[in-house]
Protein backbone atom coordinates (compact mmCIF):
# COMPACT_ATOMS: atom_id res chain seq x y z
CA UNK A 1 0.00 0.00 0.00
CA UNK A 2 3.07 2.41 0.59
CA UNK A 3 5.86 0.87 -1.15
CA UNK A 4 5.32 3.24 -3.90
CA UNK A 5 8.05 5.45 -2.57
CA UNK A 6 11.36 5.00 -5.02
CA UNK A 7 12.59 8.22 -4.95
CA UNK A 8 16.00 7.66 -2.94
CA UNK A 9 15.84 3.91 -2.81
CA UNK A 10 19.25 1.86 -3.78
CA UNK A 11 19.63 0.34 -6.90
CA UNK A 12 22.37 -2.43 -6.91
CA UNK A 13 24.75 -1.85 -9.83
CA UNK A 14 28.13 -1.74 -11.04
CA UNK A 15 29.08 1.31 -12.60
CA UNK A 16 31.90 3.39 -12.40
CA UNK A 17 29.40 6.15 -10.38
CA UNK A 18 28.18 2.59 -7.91
CA UNK A 19 31.92 2.12 -7.38
CA UNK A 20 33.25 5.18 -6.63
CA UNK A 21 34.24 6.34 -2.79
CA UNK A 22 31.33 7.84 -1.05
CA UNK A 23 33.10 10.89 0.01
CA UNK A 24 33.70 11.59 -3.65
CA UNK A 25 29.63 10.88 -4.46
CA UNK A 26 28.68 13.64 -1.17
CA UNK A 27 31.22 15.85 -1.99
CA UNK A 28 30.44 16.07 -5.75
CA UNK A 29 26.70 16.53 -4.83
CA UNK A 30 26.96 19.15 -2.65
CA UNK A 31 29.19 20.96 -5.14
CA UNK A 32 27.22 20.94 -7.66
CA UNK A 33 23.95 21.98 -5.42
CA UNK A 34 26.19 25.06 -4.60
CA UNK A 35 27.08 25.89 -8.95
CA UNK A 36 23.59 24.90 -8.99
CA UNK A 37 22.34 28.06 -7.48
CA UNK A 38 24.81 30.34 -8.52
CA UNK A 39 24.02 30.25 -11.92
CA UNK A 40 20.97 31.60 -13.21
CA UNK A 41 21.18 32.29 -16.92
CA UNK A 42 19.50 29.68 -18.85
CA UNK A 43 22.00 28.21 -21.16
CA UNK A 44 24.23 27.29 -17.80
CA UNK A 45 21.06 25.37 -16.40
CA UNK A 46 20.96 23.63 -19.67
CA UNK A 47 24.28 22.31 -19.45
CA UNK A 48 24.15 21.29 -16.65
CA UNK A 49 20.77 18.92 -17.23
CA UNK A 50 22.80 17.72 -19.77
CA UNK A 51 25.87 16.31 -17.82
CA UNK A 52 22.88 15.00 -15.19
CA UNK A 53 21.68 13.23 -18.02
CA UNK A 54 24.90 11.75 -19.32
CA UNK A 55 25.02 10.39 -15.10
CA UNK A 56 22.51 8.86 -15.74
CA UNK A 57 22.78 6.85 -18.31
CA UNK A 58 26.49 6.11 -17.23
CA UNK A 59 24.86 4.42 -14.12
CA UNK A 60 22.55 2.74 -15.91
CA UNK A 61 19.64 3.91 -14.07
CA UNK A 62 16.78 4.06 -16.19
CA UNK A 63 15.32 7.92 -16.84
CA UNK A 64 11.36 6.33 -17.09
CA UNK A 65 12.60 4.96 -13.44
CA UNK A 66 13.75 8.31 -11.64
CA UNK A 67 11.13 10.79 -13.33
CA UNK A 68 8.48 8.28 -11.85
CA UNK A 69 9.99 8.18 -8.51
CA UNK A 70 10.07 12.34 -8.69
CA UNK A 71 6.49 12.21 -9.42
CA UNK A 72 5.38 14.20 -5.98
CA UNK A 73 8.03 16.87 -6.42
CA UNK A 74 7.12 17.26 -10.10
CA UNK A 75 3.89 18.62 -8.92
CA UNK A 76 5.53 21.26 -7.03
CA UNK A 77 7.68 22.39 -10.12
CA UNK A 78 5.00 22.62 -12.06
CA UNK A 79 2.62 24.63 -9.46
CA UNK A 80 5.73 27.06 -9.00
CA UNK A 81 6.24 27.25 -12.87
CA UNK A 82 2.36 28.61 -13.09
CA UNK A 83 2.98 30.87 -10.67
CA UNK A 84 6.30 32.26 -12.29
CA UNK A 85 4.34 32.29 -15.59
CA UNK A 86 1.88 34.83 -14.55
CA UNK A 87 3.40 36.83 -11.68
CA UNK A 88 6.48 38.51 -13.15
CA UNK A 89 6.42 41.89 -14.50
CA UNK A 90 7.94 42.97 -17.74
CA UNK A 91 7.69 42.53 -21.25
CA UNK A 92 4.28 40.86 -22.34
CA UNK A 93 4.00 38.36 -24.80
CA UNK A 94 0.68 37.05 -24.23
CA UNK A 95 -2.64 38.60 -22.49
CA UNK A 96 -5.76 36.08 -20.81
CA UNK A 97 -7.95 38.27 -19.47
CA UNK A 98 -6.45 39.67 -16.55
CA UNK A 99 -3.50 37.21 -16.68
CA UNK A 100 -0.77 37.86 -18.65
CA UNK A 101 2.58 36.14 -19.41
CA UNK A 102 5.67 38.09 -19.54
CA UNK A 103 9.18 36.88 -21.59
CA UNK A 104 10.64 37.57 -18.03
CA UNK A 105 8.04 35.40 -16.32
CA UNK A 106 8.28 32.54 -19.08
CA UNK A 107 12.66 32.21 -18.35
CA UNK A 108 12.81 32.95 -15.04
CA UNK A 109 9.96 29.92 -14.29
CA UNK A 110 12.35 27.95 -16.70
CA UNK A 111 15.18 28.73 -14.30
CA UNK A 112 13.17 28.22 -11.50
CA UNK A 113 11.98 24.86 -12.65
CA UNK A 114 14.98 23.59 -13.94
CA UNK A 115 17.04 24.07 -10.44
CA UNK A 116 14.67 22.58 -8.19
CA UNK A 117 14.62 19.79 -10.86
CA UNK A 118 18.23 19.36 -11.27
CA UNK A 119 19.11 19.67 -7.69
CA UNK A 120 16.44 16.48 -6.77
CA UNK A 121 17.68 14.88 -9.01
CA UNK A 122 21.62 15.44 -8.54
CA UNK A 123 20.93 14.24 -4.68
CA UNK A 124 18.77 11.06 -6.04
CA UNK A 125 21.61 9.73 -8.40
CA UNK A 126 24.15 9.48 -5.01
CA UNK A 127 21.15 7.88 -3.44
CA UNK A 128 20.16 5.94 -6.15
CA UNK A 129 24.07 4.24 -6.80
CA UNK A 130 25.26 4.28 -3.00
CA UNK A 131 23.85 1.93 -0.54
CA UNK A 132 22.40 3.96 2.86
CA UNK A 133 25.33 2.05 4.79
CA UNK A 134 28.36 3.64 2.62
CA UNK A 135 26.68 7.28 2.43
CA UNK A 136 26.76 7.05 6.61
CA UNK A 137 30.44 5.99 6.60
CA UNK A 138 30.96 8.24 3.65
CA UNK A 139 29.39 10.94 6.18
CA UNK A 140 31.31 9.95 9.29
CA UNK A 141 34.31 9.83 7.55
CA UNK A 142 33.73 13.95 6.06
CA UNK A 143 32.59 14.92 9.36
CA UNK A 144 35.50 13.64 11.33
CA UNK A 145 37.36 17.18 11.77
CA UNK A 146 34.46 17.94 14.32
CA UNK A 147 35.59 15.71 16.81
CA UNK A 148 37.86 17.90 17.49
CA UNK A 149 34.90 20.53 18.87
CA UNK A 150 33.49 17.44 20.48
CA UNK A 151 30.30 16.86 18.46
CA UNK A 152 29.66 13.45 18.48
CA UNK A 153 30.30 12.61 15.25
CA UNK A 154 30.12 8.30 15.07
CA UNK A 155 27.33 8.54 17.61
CA UNK A 156 25.91 10.49 14.95
CA UNK A 157 26.41 8.44 11.91
CA UNK A 158 25.47 5.80 13.79
CA UNK A 159 22.12 6.78 14.74
CA UNK A 160 21.60 7.89 11.42
CA UNK A 161 22.04 4.09 9.95
CA UNK A 162 19.62 2.95 12.64
CA UNK A 163 17.24 4.76 11.58
CA UNK A 164 18.23 3.83 7.70
CA UNK A 165 18.19 0.88 8.04
CA UNK A 166 14.82 0.74 9.82
CA UNK A 167 13.22 2.26 7.19
CA UNK A 168 12.11 -0.64 5.00
CA UNK A 169 11.52 -2.67 8.00
CA UNK A 170 9.01 0.19 9.52
CA UNK A 171 7.36 0.30 5.84
CA UNK A 172 7.11 -3.73 6.07
CA UNK A 173 5.54 -3.23 9.76
CA UNK A 174 3.17 -0.21 8.45
CA UNK A 175 1.89 -2.47 5.43
CA UNK A 176 0.91 -5.63 7.43
CA UNK A 177 -0.49 -3.59 10.71
CA UNK A 178 -2.75 -1.90 7.88
CA UNK A 179 -3.78 -5.28 5.93
CA UNK A 180 -4.44 -6.92 9.58
CA UNK A 181 -6.87 -3.31 10.65
CA UNK A 182 -8.20 -4.07 7.09
CA UNK A 183 -8.86 -7.42 7.60
CA UNK A 184 -11.29 -6.66 10.11
CA UNK A 185 -12.90 -3.67 8.68
CA UNK A 186 -10.94 -0.50 9.12
CA UNK A 187 -11.18 2.07 6.48
CA UNK A 188 -8.06 3.77 6.79
CA UNK A 189 -7.77 7.11 4.88
CA UNK A 190 -11.92 7.33 3.95
CA UNK A 191 -14.73 9.86 4.98
CA UNK A 192 -13.49 13.40 6.36
CA UNK A 193 -10.87 15.26 7.97
CA UNK A 194 -11.51 14.04 11.18
CA UNK A 195 -12.43 10.64 10.52
CA UNK A 196 -9.13 9.90 8.64
CA UNK A 197 -7.10 11.24 11.51
CA UNK A 198 -8.75 9.07 13.68
CA UNK A 199 -8.67 5.73 10.71
CA UNK A 200 -5.23 5.97 11.67
CA UNK A 201 -5.14 5.39 15.42
CA UNK A 202 -5.07 1.47 14.75
CA UNK A 203 -2.50 1.72 13.06
CA UNK A 204 -0.09 4.01 14.86
CA UNK A 205 -0.35 2.65 18.25
CA UNK A 206 0.89 -0.95 17.31
CA UNK A 207 3.52 0.32 14.72
CA UNK A 208 4.50 2.95 18.09
CA UNK A 209 4.91 -0.27 20.34
CA UNK A 210 6.66 -1.94 17.89
CA UNK A 211 8.79 0.23 16.91
CA UNK A 212 9.82 0.95 20.77
CA UNK A 213 10.12 -3.00 21.16
CA UNK A 214 12.49 -3.09 18.19
CA UNK A 215 14.48 -0.12 19.74
CA UNK A 216 14.83 -2.09 23.14
CA UNK A 217 15.58 -5.43 21.62
CA UNK A 218 18.34 -3.63 19.42
CA UNK A 219 19.46 -1.92 22.28
CA UNK A 220 20.34 -4.84 24.14
CA UNK A 221 22.10 -6.58 21.30
CA UNK A 222 24.41 -4.14 20.82
CA UNK A 223 25.19 -4.18 24.30
CA UNK A 224 25.78 -7.60 25.00
CA UNK A 225 27.92 -7.32 21.52
CA UNK A 226 30.03 -5.04 23.89
CA UNK A 227 28.83 -1.61 21.78
CA UNK A 228 30.48 1.31 23.56
CA UNK A 229 30.50 3.90 21.22
CA UNK A 230 33.89 5.28 18.55
CA UNK A 231 36.21 4.82 21.17
CA UNK A 232 38.43 2.01 19.99
CA UNK A 233 36.40 1.15 17.35
CA UNK A 234 37.44 0.09 13.90
CA UNK A 235 35.50 0.07 10.54
CA UNK A 236 35.08 -3.03 8.90
CA UNK A 237 34.63 -1.04 5.42
CA UNK A 238 37.87 0.99 5.07
CA UNK A 239 37.10 3.80 2.73
CA UNK A 240 39.93 4.43 0.17
CA UNK A 241 40.43 6.83 -2.36
CA UNK A 242 41.31 5.11 -5.62
CA UNK A 243 42.51 6.43 -9.06
CA UNK A 244 38.32 5.80 -10.40
CA UNK A 245 38.08 9.01 -7.50
CA UNK A 246 40.27 11.26 -8.96
CA UNK A 247 39.31 10.45 -12.85
CA UNK A 248 35.70 11.12 -11.54
CA UNK A 249 36.18 14.28 -9.50
CA UNK A 250 38.83 15.99 -12.12
CA UNK A 251 35.87 15.44 -14.97
CA UNK A 252 33.53 17.06 -12.18
CA UNK A 253 35.49 19.63 -11.77
CA UNK A 254 36.10 20.62 -15.69
CA UNK A 255 32.16 20.18 -16.31
CA UNK A 256 31.18 22.67 -13.23
CA UNK A 257 33.50 25.23 -14.49
CA UNK A 258 32.51 24.78 -17.73
CA UNK A 259 29.02 25.29 -16.51
CA UNK A 260 30.41 28.66 -14.39
CA UNK A 261 31.92 29.59 -17.57
CA UNK A 262 28.87 29.56 -19.80
CA UNK A 263 26.70 30.98 -16.64
CA UNK A 264 29.41 34.44 -16.80
CA UNK A 265 29.96 34.60 -20.69
CA UNK A 266 26.52 34.49 -21.45
CA UNK B 1 5.79 -2.64 -7.47
CA UNK B 2 4.76 -2.98 -11.26
CA UNK B 3 6.95 -1.52 -13.75
CA UNK B 4 10.28 -0.75 -11.23
CA UNK B 5 13.38 -2.71 -11.60
CA UNK B 6 11.59 -4.64 -8.53
CA UNK B 7 8.66 -6.15 -10.65
CA UNK B 8 7.99 -9.98 -9.35
CA UNK B 9 5.29 -12.46 -10.60
CA UNK B 10 4.48 -13.61 -7.27
CA UNK B 11 1.58 -16.02 -8.28
CA UNK B 12 1.43 -17.52 -11.73
CA UNK B 13 -0.87 -19.49 -13.27
CA UNK B 14 -2.80 -20.33 -10.08
CA UNK B 15 -5.82 -22.27 -10.00
CA UNK B 16 -7.64 -23.73 -7.08
CA UNK B 17 -11.30 -24.74 -5.82
CA UNK B 18 -11.90 -25.29 -2.60
CA UNK B 19 -15.39 -26.34 -1.47
CA UNK B 20 -17.40 -25.19 1.38
CA UNK B 21 -16.61 -26.75 5.31
CA UNK B 22 -13.14 -28.15 3.96
CA UNK B 23 -9.98 -27.88 6.04
CA UNK B 24 -7.17 -27.02 3.52
CA UNK B 25 -3.44 -26.57 4.32
CA UNK B 26 -1.41 -24.52 2.20
CA UNK B 27 2.29 -25.37 2.68
CA UNK B 28 5.51 -24.19 0.71
CA UNK B 29 8.90 -22.80 1.10
CA UNK B 30 9.14 -19.48 2.23
CA UNK B 31 8.35 -16.71 -0.44
CA UNK B 32 6.75 -19.20 -2.42
CA UNK B 33 3.33 -17.26 -2.95
CA UNK B 34 1.19 -18.64 -0.06
CA UNK B 35 0.88 -15.54 2.43
CA UNK B 36 0.48 -13.75 -0.88
CA UNK B 37 -2.55 -15.52 -2.29
CA UNK B 38 -4.02 -15.95 0.79
CA UNK B 39 -4.14 -12.05 0.91
CA UNK B 40 -6.13 -12.14 -2.57
CA UNK B 41 -9.01 -14.10 -0.68
CA UNK B 42 -10.62 -10.67 0.60
CA UNK B 43 -9.14 -8.54 -1.96
CA UNK B 44 -6.17 -6.64 0.28
CA UNK B 45 -4.28 -7.38 -3.03
CA UNK B 46 -5.89 -7.96 -6.17
CA UNK B 47 -4.47 -10.04 -9.42
CA UNK B 48 -3.27 -8.35 -12.04
CA UNK B 49 -4.98 -11.55 -14.39
CA UNK B 50 -7.15 -13.79 -13.88
CA UNK B 51 -10.32 -14.44 -11.83
CA UNK B 52 -11.02 -15.22 -8.30
CA UNK B 53 -14.57 -15.66 -6.78
CA UNK B 54 -14.51 -16.02 -2.73
CA UNK B 55 -18.22 -16.98 -1.72
CA UNK B 56 -20.15 -15.57 -4.49
CA UNK B 57 -18.05 -12.41 -4.66
CA UNK B 58 -15.63 -11.26 -7.14
CA UNK B 59 -12.39 -9.89 -4.96
CA UNK B 60 -11.98 -7.30 -7.73
CA UNK B 61 -15.55 -5.80 -7.16
CA UNK B 62 -16.62 -2.95 -4.78
CA UNK B 63 -18.27 -5.09 -2.50
CA UNK B 64 -15.42 -5.51 -0.60
CA UNK B 65 -16.62 -5.09 3.04
CA UNK B 66 -19.18 -7.92 2.37
CA UNK B 67 -15.84 -9.99 1.21
CA UNK B 68 -14.18 -8.87 4.73
CA UNK B 69 -16.92 -9.71 6.15
CA UNK B 70 -17.32 -13.30 5.08
CA UNK B 71 -13.34 -14.08 5.38
CA UNK B 72 -11.32 -13.81 8.18
CA UNK B 73 -8.05 -13.50 8.11
CA UNK B 74 -5.48 -13.92 11.13
CA UNK B 75 -2.32 -12.96 10.13
CA UNK B 76 1.63 -13.93 11.37
CA UNK B 77 1.96 -12.90 14.85
CA UNK B 78 -1.68 -11.68 14.98
CA UNK B 79 -0.97 -9.78 18.71
CA UNK B 80 1.11 -6.98 17.02
CA UNK B 81 -2.18 -5.46 15.45
CA UNK B 82 -3.77 -5.11 19.31
CA UNK B 83 -4.10 -1.09 19.64
CA UNK B 84 -7.06 -1.09 22.03
CA UNK B 85 -7.14 0.28 25.96
CA UNK B 86 -8.55 -2.88 26.85
CA UNK B 87 -9.29 -6.51 25.45
CA UNK B 88 -12.96 -6.36 25.57
CA UNK B 89 -12.50 -3.00 23.21
CA UNK B 90 -10.04 -4.89 21.15
CA UNK B 91 -12.08 -7.78 19.95
CA UNK B 92 -15.23 -5.21 20.17
CA UNK B 93 -13.20 -3.11 16.85
CA UNK B 94 -14.05 -5.42 14.33
CA UNK B 95 -17.74 -5.46 15.00
CA UNK B 96 -17.72 -1.74 15.66
CA UNK B 97 -16.94 -0.98 12.34
CA UNK B 98 -20.06 -3.77 11.21
CA UNK B 99 -22.23 -1.41 12.83
CA UNK B 100 -23.67 -4.05 14.92
CA UNK B 101 -26.15 -3.37 18.00
CA UNK B 102 -25.26 -3.14 21.28
CA UNK B 103 -26.55 -6.06 22.64
CA UNK B 104 -25.93 -8.68 20.51
CA UNK B 105 -22.34 -6.81 20.33
CA UNK B 106 -21.85 -8.13 23.84
CA UNK B 107 -22.91 -11.13 23.43
CA UNK B 108 -21.05 -12.14 20.76
CA UNK B 109 -17.80 -10.44 22.16
CA UNK B 110 -19.17 -13.06 25.30
CA UNK B 111 -19.51 -15.71 23.56
CA UNK B 112 -16.12 -15.33 21.45
CA UNK B 113 -13.97 -14.57 24.65
CA UNK B 114 -14.89 -18.29 26.18
CA UNK B 115 -14.50 -20.41 23.24
CA UNK B 116 -11.18 -18.72 23.28
CA UNK B 117 -11.13 -19.14 27.19
CA UNK B 118 -10.44 -15.69 27.73
CA UNK B 119 -11.81 -14.81 31.11
CA UNK B 120 -13.91 -11.93 32.36
CA UNK B 121 -11.13 -10.08 34.20
CA UNK B 122 -8.36 -10.54 31.17
CA UNK B 123 -11.34 -8.72 28.74
CA UNK B 124 -10.60 -5.72 31.04
CA UNK B 125 -7.11 -5.43 31.26
CA UNK B 126 -4.56 -3.82 28.68
CA UNK B 127 -3.78 -6.13 25.73
CA UNK B 128 -0.13 -5.11 26.59
CA UNK B 129 -0.25 -6.34 30.15
CA UNK B 130 -1.33 -9.72 29.48
CA UNK B 131 1.16 -13.35 28.30
CA UNK B 132 2.09 -13.74 24.55
CA UNK B 133 -0.12 -16.66 24.37
CA UNK B 134 -3.16 -15.22 25.81
CA UNK B 135 -2.72 -11.95 23.17
CA UNK B 136 -2.16 -14.35 20.65
CA UNK B 137 -5.98 -15.54 21.98
CA UNK B 138 -7.15 -12.36 22.15
CA UNK B 139 -5.90 -11.28 18.57
CA UNK B 140 -7.47 -14.40 16.75
CA UNK B 141 -10.69 -13.61 19.40
CA UNK B 142 -10.76 -10.13 17.25
CA UNK B 143 -11.14 -12.08 13.99
CA UNK B 144 -13.45 -15.30 15.31
CA UNK B 145 -16.22 -12.08 17.15
CA UNK B 146 -16.51 -10.96 13.18
CA UNK B 147 -18.53 -14.67 12.31
CA UNK B 148 -16.32 -15.28 9.28
CA UNK B 149 -17.64 -18.18 6.74
CA UNK B 150 -14.16 -18.70 5.66
CA UNK B 151 -11.18 -18.45 8.26
CA UNK B 152 -7.84 -18.21 6.99
CA UNK B 153 -4.50 -18.36 9.80
CA UNK B 154 -1.25 -17.33 8.50
CA UNK B 155 1.09 -19.17 10.60
CA UNK B 156 -0.91 -19.54 13.47
CA UNK B 157 1.44 -21.37 15.82
CA UNK B 158 4.81 -19.45 15.23
CA UNK B 159 6.21 -18.35 18.45
CA UNK B 160 3.87 -20.37 20.73
CA UNK B 161 4.71 -23.51 23.06
CA UNK B 162 3.48 -27.06 21.63
CA UNK B 163 0.36 -26.75 24.62
CA UNK B 164 -0.37 -23.24 23.38
CA UNK B 165 -0.17 -24.87 19.98
CA UNK B 166 -2.50 -28.00 20.74
CA UNK B 167 -4.88 -25.62 22.46
CA UNK B 168 -5.29 -23.01 19.66
CA UNK B 169 -5.75 -25.79 16.95
CA UNK B 170 -8.16 -27.57 19.33
CA UNK B 171 -10.49 -24.47 19.47
CA UNK B 172 -10.30 -24.21 15.72
CA UNK B 173 -10.71 -27.73 14.73
CA UNK B 174 -14.09 -27.85 17.78
CA UNK B 175 -15.22 -24.07 15.70
CA UNK B 176 -14.54 -26.08 12.18
CA UNK B 177 -16.65 -28.74 12.98
CA UNK B 178 -19.29 -27.17 14.97
CA UNK B 179 -20.19 -24.20 12.71
CA UNK B 180 -19.00 -25.59 9.46
CA UNK B 181 -16.44 -23.31 8.84
CA UNK B 182 -14.37 -23.07 5.67
CA UNK B 183 -10.34 -23.54 7.15
CA UNK B 184 -7.47 -22.44 5.39
CA UNK B 185 -4.06 -23.24 7.71
CA UNK B 186 -1.18 -21.96 6.12
CA UNK B 187 1.80 -23.38 7.59
CA UNK B 188 5.02 -24.74 7.78
CA UNK B 189 5.47 -27.45 10.33
CA UNK B 190 4.38 -30.48 8.54
CA UNK B 191 2.84 -32.16 11.67
CA UNK B 192 0.57 -29.33 12.57
CA UNK B 193 -0.74 -30.05 8.90
CA UNK B 194 -0.54 -33.55 8.77
CA UNK B 195 -2.71 -33.69 12.45
CA UNK B 196 -5.30 -31.23 11.12
CA UNK B 197 -5.88 -30.86 7.26
CA UNK B 198 -7.90 -33.09 5.11
CA UNK B 199 -6.51 -31.64 2.28
CA UNK B 200 -2.94 -30.57 1.39
CA UNK B 201 -1.94 -27.83 -1.55
CA UNK B 202 1.87 -27.23 -1.56
CA UNK B 203 3.11 -24.34 -3.44
CA UNK B 204 6.51 -23.79 -5.25
CA UNK B 205 7.88 -20.57 -7.39
CA UNK B 206 4.10 -19.16 -7.38
CA UNK B 207 2.82 -22.25 -9.07
CA UNK B 208 0.92 -24.65 -7.54
CA UNK B 209 3.01 -28.27 -7.45
CA UNK B 210 0.62 -30.53 -5.83
CA UNK B 211 -2.82 -30.65 -4.87
CA UNK B 212 -4.16 -33.57 -2.53
CA UNK B 213 -4.94 -35.54 0.67
CA UNK B 214 -2.30 -35.70 3.00
CA UNK B 215 -1.54 -39.19 2.21
CA UNK B 216 -1.00 -38.65 -1.39
CA UNK B 217 1.02 -35.27 -0.28
CA UNK B 218 3.30 -37.14 2.12
CA UNK B 219 3.49 -39.96 -0.07
CA UNK B 220 5.76 -37.71 -2.56
CA UNK B 221 8.39 -38.26 -0.08
CA UNK B 222 11.62 -36.87 -2.04
CA UNK B 223 9.91 -34.99 -4.26
CA UNK B 224 8.61 -32.58 -1.12
CA UNK B 225 12.12 -32.48 0.15
CA UNK B 226 13.60 -31.55 -3.20
CA UNK B 227 11.22 -28.15 -3.13
CA UNK B 228 12.59 -27.50 0.49
CA UNK B 229 9.71 -28.92 2.59
CA UNK B 230 9.88 -32.15 4.35
CA UNK B 231 7.43 -34.80 5.39
CA UNK B 232 6.13 -35.57 9.58
CA UNK B 233 8.73 -36.77 11.03
CA UNK B 234 6.61 -40.38 11.49
CA UNK B 235 6.30 -40.24 7.76
CA UNK B 236 10.53 -40.40 7.58
CA UNK B 237 10.32 -42.84 10.33
CA UNK B 238 7.91 -45.02 8.66
CA UNK B 239 9.84 -44.57 5.34
CA UNK B 240 12.52 -45.94 6.79
CA UNK B 241 10.96 -48.94 8.33
CA UNK B 242 9.31 -49.48 4.60
CA UNK B 243 12.90 -50.76 4.00
CA UNK B 244 12.82 -53.47 6.24
CA UNK B 245 9.29 -54.18 6.15
CA UNK B 246 7.68 -53.45 2.75
CA UNK B 247 4.02 -54.33 4.13
CA UNK B 248 4.20 -51.30 6.04
CA UNK B 249 3.12 -48.52 3.98
CA UNK B 250 5.12 -45.05 3.25
CA UNK B 251 2.64 -42.56 3.47
CA UNK B 252 1.60 -42.82 7.17
CA UNK B 253 1.20 -39.63 8.88
CA UNK B 254 -0.42 -39.45 12.01
CA UNK B 255 1.24 -41.07 15.41
CA UNK B 256 -2.10 -43.22 16.02
CA UNK B 257 -1.67 -44.95 12.63
CA UNK B 258 1.59 -45.06 13.23
CA UNK B 259 1.21 -46.69 16.64
CA UNK B 260 -1.43 -49.28 15.12
CA UNK B 261 0.50 -50.20 11.89
CA UNK B 262 3.89 -50.92 14.20
CA UNK B 263 1.52 -52.83 17.15
CA UNK B 264 0.41 -55.36 14.65
CA UNK B 265 3.46 -56.28 13.44
CA UNK B 266 4.86 -56.55 16.35
CA UNK B 267 1.94 -58.51 17.64
CA UNK B 268 2.53 -60.95 14.82
CA UNK B 269 5.78 -61.36 15.29
CA UNK B 270 5.41 -62.80 18.64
Amino acid sequence: MIRNITLGQYLPGTSAIHRADPRTKIIMTISFMVVLFIVNSIWALIAALVFVAAVFLISGISFKYAIRGMKPVLYIIIFTTVLNMFFTDGNVLLRLGPARITEEGLILAAVVSLRVFLLIASASIMTYTTTPITLTDGIEKLMGPLKVIKFPVHEMAMMMTIALRFIPTLIDETDKIMKAQAARGADIGTGNLLQRARSFIPVLIPLFVSSFRRADDLAVAMESRCYRGSEGRTSMRILKFKGLDVAILGIFIIICAGILLVHYLI
Amino acid sequence: MKGTPFEKKALDNVSMELKKGEFAALIGHTGSGKSTLVQHLNGLLKQDEGQLNVAGLETKGRDLKELRKKVGIVFQYPEHQLFEETVYKDIEFGLLKQNIPDEERRKRILDTAAIMEISESMLHKSPYEISGGQKRRAAIAGILVLEPEILVLDEPAAGLDPSGTRELFDIVTSLYREKKITVILVSHSMELVGDYASRIIVMNKGRIEHDGTPSEVFGMGNKLEEIGLGVPQITKLMARLNEYYPEIARDVYTIEDAQRIIGGILRRGR
